[in-house]
This record gives structure tokens, C-alpha cells and sequence, in this order.
């Protein structure tokens, strides 16, 4: 009987099938991306026509799309450190000290991750136009916080969960004053989650609309700039191209990130 | 304070939220020696040793190390050094990193530096080790590196909490008499947190027995075993018969009491004074007592009961004895001197024990 079943699993069977859809089902339109991107046709249709980097000039010489990618890094960059201090921080308190009522604190930071966006969406623009302030980046770069802190808090719990306290003291022990103990000690041994954070919220930053579409004002994010080039077809080439460009990026560091992860996990099997 | 004491405890307390996990604690330790805390889990043994490197303050009283108080001393300026019980190696440094840790402000350039930890390595018999990764060390070679890393600091006094707890017992026994011998080639004090008796009496030129946050007894391991103060004591240490008895006679150093079971026994009196009349506890060690199938000749310490269940330890037996009057069996260590074990399948067998004037100790009634 437990022979035969072994040999069941051995071949290729229906799972290895599903396996197959599945993965195209994920990657398939996204690797259209990129082949349409240097299709030589404004259109987005097979057959393809000819090779081009012409849409890959278009987005360059697109001052919109720069101005709203720079806005993009600038709301994301900020978003992600302010985020993973606040988050590093509230976990340090929630991990390391005992204090009353720590449960519902923690409980309403995690909250943003389950009210549906665009009720935030509405009630901070409520907020702010009541109270007299202009929509702009700020805004945007707010609301992203409220969605970004809660990832950050979780991110470094479960880093400083794993991390003996005693290791600490044993850098005070050893002679070495708070502060030289945070560099020597508890900073190299936390960076893998800081890191992990970091690229986390920024990319929940960078690729967020609802909320950027509520709260923008002249200056827009790229989502937001890339869903008002959608009403113009002969745009959308040079969006392919800019999503062509985000995907190598995003590969590159999310292929840093894990290599990050695994370094900062062979470190934790110790402790 | 006399400057015998490298460290004095003088009144100490400390409170946790309304709990007193150590509770008016005065204990000298001398220079040089091999001191144990020992107790049961949550005594407070921890909270003193980390009260001693500073890790907690003491809620009342004062500590002094080396003639000096330590309250106003943050850990990283006192003189002690600590082995945590979860070794604490640093996971992202190597055997060498983690050794020099604490060599940044000794003053000596980066190869003496180097020179101490293959001489540290050397001591601690891991030469070689030093460019091996923490994540690359068995639970004991843990423990050597946390021993190197703090005693390279030259410390007055070391702290070790627990530090063989995580090691299998022959590991554990090796590891004892190697800590033993390394303490007294390196004669800086060893202050010894264990909750293991028996690792205590072996290692220690003095413990200390802690219950409920308080210091019941100081002695050497003979004198804890056997001149036991408190019954607690008694009890925690080894294994102890106890008789509830009342003092009929009591003079020069000697008095009779009347012992239930066990009859009219007498025993010396160590200072205390035993009152005529006075509730007291008597008690004697299972291999103080002398187990016969037929009744030894005219002796005044003899009580007869019946044979109960034995259990075979291999080098000795430990015997139940059932004496008229009481519940409990009383327990009875035999040596395994011959190749068949005495007492064994030998139920209700009639036999006698008897005991030496010596064998008691009396401890007051609590
Ligand atoms: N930080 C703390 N906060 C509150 N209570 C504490 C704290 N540390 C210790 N205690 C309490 O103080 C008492 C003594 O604890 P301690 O750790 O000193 O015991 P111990 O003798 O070392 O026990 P064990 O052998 O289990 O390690 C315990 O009741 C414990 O719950
Ligand atoms: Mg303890």
C-alpha cells in the first residue's frame, strides 16, 4: 500500500499541473510587461510588430512620469524610515517591557491593517479638508504611515522576540557602556529585520493608490499618474516601459532582501 | 565588614510588584573562595546574583564589593564579571569576537589582545577554536567560551548563573570538576547559583541555602549535611528521616527524648537550649541507620519493625522500614557489599535498627 502511494507522489501528476498553472497564471502577464514594452506598435496586441526602445524614450523624455516617480521615491523613502523607527520602537516597548493595557494598544496600531483603505481614504480627506489642510505629499506620505507602522511593529516583534535579552546584558557586563552595547550588540543583530522593514513598507508606499488618490494634491504619486495616462492609449507604451523598468528594480531587491533574510535566520538559530 | 569579604550583603530586599523575591539577605563572601547559592527554583537566587552585577537594584539595603557599595555603579564599572545561564554568546561574532568582547578599553594592542584569547582558548582546552563561528559550538564548548570571555576580564568575582543546567550529566560532572580546579588555579572568587544539592556540596567551600527569598543557612558542605539548623535545610539536602519528639531530659550537651517510634532516644545538643517538655523534630540520615533481621545485643538505640519496599540502586539499596506508630516508612540506606542485595523480596520480614548517639540531629519544631 505505502509503496504504491510513494510512487504515485514520484510522477508527474495533477499537482504538478496545477503547479504549472498556477505559476503562469501569476507570471504570465506579468512577463507581458516587458515584451511589450520594446513592441514596436502603440497598440497592446500579438502579433508583436518590430523591436524599439521608443517607448523607452518616451518615458524619459516624459517630465510628468519623472516628476511623479520622484515623487513616488521621495513619499516612499520617507515613509519607510519614519515607519520602521515608529515600528522598531513600539516593538522594543511591547517586547522588552511589561506595561498596562498593552494588548489594546497594540491591538489599535494593528488596526489599520484591517479597515479597507478607501474608508481611511475618505475619512482622512474629511479630516483634512475640516481642517483646513492642503492635500500634497504630506498627506499622502500621512496616510501612508497609518498603513506602514503596523508592518514595521510586526516585522520587529517577531526579530526582537527571537532575541535574548541577555545577550544585552552581557555587553554591559562586559564593560561596554548602553550606548556602545546598542552598536556592538543589539544593532547588528536587529539589521536584518530593519532591512526586511525598510523595503517592506517602502514598497507598500511606493505602489499604494487608494489612499494617494485621496489625499493627492497638484504633485501626484505614480500610481496615481500612471492610472490618469490609462484614458490615453498612445500613453500606454511608455507605461509599460516605466513598469518594465520597476520590475527589474524590484527583482534585484527583493533577490537582496531574501539572500538579507536568510543571513539574519542562520544568525537566529544561535540565540 | 572585616576585608576577608570581598563582597557583603548587608540587609538586602528586593521587591517585584508586592513579591519578595529576596527578603532581608546579610551574607559575606570571602576572597577567593567557591561560593554556592543553592535553593529551589524561585527562591530568589538569580535576582541576588543579578542584584551582585547590577542588572537589578535592591529595593532595601546595600551590597558592597570590595569595600565598595554598588549602588550608585552601573554594570559596565563594576569588577564582577557573569556566565548567564543561556551562555549569551554573541551569534553574530566569532569565538575570538566574543572572547575579546570586553577588551576594547583594556589598553592592550590588538595582537596582546590576540595573545590573551589563544591563551583564554588554551585554559579553557578549545585551542584552535578561534575563528570558528558562534553558530558552530556544541552546548559545552558554549559554555567554555562564555567562562573565557568573562574571566579574560580579570574580574574580582565571577557570577554563574546555573551555567552547567543545559549539559547532560557526564558533560555535567567533567564540567564541575574542571570549573572546580580552573577557580582555584585562577583563585578569583566564584559565586555559584545551582538549584542541583549535590553539585553545591561538590564544588563549594561554602553554600548558602536559600527558601522563599531568605538565606537559612551558610556552611561548609560537611557542616550543611551534617549540622543541618532548620528542617528545610535537612530536608533539601540529601535525604532525611524526621520523628515529631518531646525533650524529657536535657543536660551537659546530651538530652533524652522521647522519640515515638523510635522510643527514648538521646542525642547531643549542638548550643541550642532544649527545655525539658519542649516539641522538637528529630531526624537521621537513611545511612545512619543500622538495619538487622535479629535484635543487636544490649544497645539504647534500637527500634523493631517490619520489612516494606525496597528499592535496588546497583552500589546500595534504599529500604523501607515499617515501625508501629507511624505512617511513613522510614528510609534505610544499605551499601551493596555482597552480590545479592540485603532487604530485597524480604516484605514484612520482622527486623530491628539501631543507631549511633551521634547519627541524630535535633532541629526545632517550626
Ligand atoms: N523581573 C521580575 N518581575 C517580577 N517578578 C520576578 C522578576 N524576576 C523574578 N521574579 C520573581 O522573583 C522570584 C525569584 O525569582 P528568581 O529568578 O530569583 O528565582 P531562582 O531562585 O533563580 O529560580 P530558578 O531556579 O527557577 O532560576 C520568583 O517568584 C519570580 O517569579
Ligand atoms: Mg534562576
Amino acid at each position: 500500500m505505502s509503496a504504491s502511494w510513494t510512487q504515485k507522489r514520484d510522477r508527474f501528476g495533477g499537482l504538478g499541473v496545477y503547479t504549472v498553472i498556477y505559476l503562469a497564471f501569476i507570471y504570465g502577464p506579468v512577463l507581458v510587461l516587458p515584451i511589450f514594452s520594446f513592441n514596436d506598435s502603440i497598440y497592446v496586441a500579438f502579433p508583436l510588430k518590430g523591436f524599439t526602445f521608443q517607448w523607452y524614450e518616451d518615458m524619459i523624455n516624459n517630465p510628468g512620469m519623472l516628476a511623479a516617480l520622484m515623487n513616488s521615491l521621495k513619499v516612499g523613502g520617507t515613509v519607510a524610515v519614519l515607519s520602521t523607527i515608529l515600528g522598531t520602537l513600539a516593538a522594543k516597548a511591547v517586547t522588552r517591557y511589561r506595561m498596562p493595557g498593552r494588548g489594546p494598544v497594540v491591538g489599535f496600531i494593528m488596526l489599520p491593517l484591517v479597515i479597507p483603505e478607501i474608508i481611511m481614504g475618505i475619512a482622512l480627506l474629511v479630516m483634512a479638508s475640516t481642517g483646513g489642510i492642503p492635500l500634497s505629499l504630506l498627506t499622502i506620505g500621512v496616510g501612508h504611515m497609518l498603513l506602514c507602522v503596523p508592518f514595521a511593529m510586526v516585522i520587529m516583534i517577531s526579530r526582537l522576540e527571537g532575541f535574548d535579552k541577555s545577550l544585552e546584558e552581557a555587553g554591559l557586563d562586559l564593560g561596554e557602556t548602553p550606548w556602545c552595547v546598542f552598536w556592538r550588540v543589539t544593532f547588528p543583530l536587529v539589521l536584518p529585520g530593519l532591512v526586511a522593514s525598510l523595503m517592506l513598507t517602502f514598497t507598500i508606499s511606493f505602489d499604494e493608490f487608494i489612499l494617494a488618490f485621496f489625499l493627492a494634491g497638484t504633485d501626484v504619486t505614480l500610481p496615481v499618474f500612471i492610472w490618469s495616462q490609462l484614458r490615453f492609449p498612445q500613453k500606454l507604451p511608455g507605461v509599460l516601459a516605466l513598469g518594465a523598468t520597476i520590475l527589474t528594480v524590484t527583482f534585484i531587491m527583493i533577490t537582496f532582501a531574501e539572500w538579507f533574510r536568510q543571513r539574519g535566520d542562520q544568525l537566529r538559530k544561535v540565540s | 565588614m572585616s576585608d576577608e569579604h570581598i563582597i557583603s550583603i548587608q540587609g538586602v530586599s528586593k521587591e517585584f510588584a508586592g513579591v519578595k523575591a529576596v527578603n532581608d539577605v546579610d551574607l559575606g563572601i570571602r576572597r577567593g573562595e567557591f561560593f554556592s547559592l543553592l535553593g529551589p527554583s524561585g527562591c530568589g537566587k538569580t535576582t541576588l546574583l543579578r542584584m551582585l552585577a547590577g542588572f537589578e537594584s535592591p529595593t532595601r539595603g546595600e551590597i558592597f564589593i570590595d569595600e565598595q557599595a554598588m549602588s550608585a555603579i552601573p554594570p559596565h564599572q563594576r569588577p564582577v564579571n557573569m556566565v548567564f545561564q543561556s551562555y549569551a554568546i554573541f551569534p553574530h561574532l566569532d569565538v575570538r569576537g566574543n572572547i575579546a568582547f570586553g577588551m576594547r578599553k583594556s589598553g592592550l594592542s590588538k595582537s596582546e589582545v590576540n595573545a590573551r584569547v589563544e591563551e583564554m582558548l588554551e585554559m579553557i582546552k578549545l585551542p584552535g577554536y578561534a575563528s570558528r563561528g558562534a553558530t558552530q559550538l556544541s552546548g559545552g564548548e558554549r559554555q567554555r567560551v562564555a567562562l573565557a570571555r568573562a574571566l579574560i576580564k580579570e574580574p574580582k568575582v565571577l557570577l554563574l548563573d546555573e551555567p552547567l543546567g543545559a549539559l547532560d550529566k557526564k558533560l555535567r560532572e567533567q564540567m564541575q570538576l574542571e570549573l572546580r580546579a580552573l577557580q582555584k588555579r585562577v583563585g578569583i572568587t566564584f559565586v555559584f547559583v545551582t538549584h542541583d544539592q549535590e553539585e553545591a556540596l561538590t564544588m563549594s567551600d561554602r553554600v548558602a541555602v536559600m527558601s522563599k527569598g531568605r538565606v537559612l543557612q551558610v556552611e561548609g558542605p560537611m557542616g550543611l549535611y551534617e549540622r543541618p539548623t532548620t528542617r528545610f535545610v535537612a530536608d533539601f539536602i540529601g535525604t532525611m528521616n524526621f520523628f515529631g519528639g518531646t525533650v524529657r531530659e536535657a543536660a551537659n550537651g546530651t538530652a533524652s527524648i522521647d522519640a515515638g517510634p523510635l522510643g527514648q532516644v538521646r542525642a547531643a545538643t549542638q548550643d541550642e537550649a532544649f527545655t525539658v517538655g519542649a516539641e522538637i523534630v528529630v531526624a537521621i540520615r537513611p545511612e545512619k541507620l543500622r538495619l538487622t533481621f535479629e535484635a543487636p545485643g544490649p544497645a539504647v538505640n534500637v527500634a523493631e519493625g517490619r520489612m516494606g519496599p525496597a528499592a535496588y540502586l546497583g552500589d546500595r539499596s534504599h529500604l523501607y522500614v515499617h515501625l508501629t506508630g507511624r505512617d511513613e516508612p522510614v528510609a534505610v540506606a544499605m551499601q551493596n557489599e555482597g552480590r545479592s542485595a540485603v532487604g530485597i523480596d524480604q516484605t514484612d520480614q520482622p527486623v530491628w535498627l539501631s543507631w549511633a548517639d551521634d547519627a541524630i540531629v535535633l532541629l526545632p519544631d517550626e
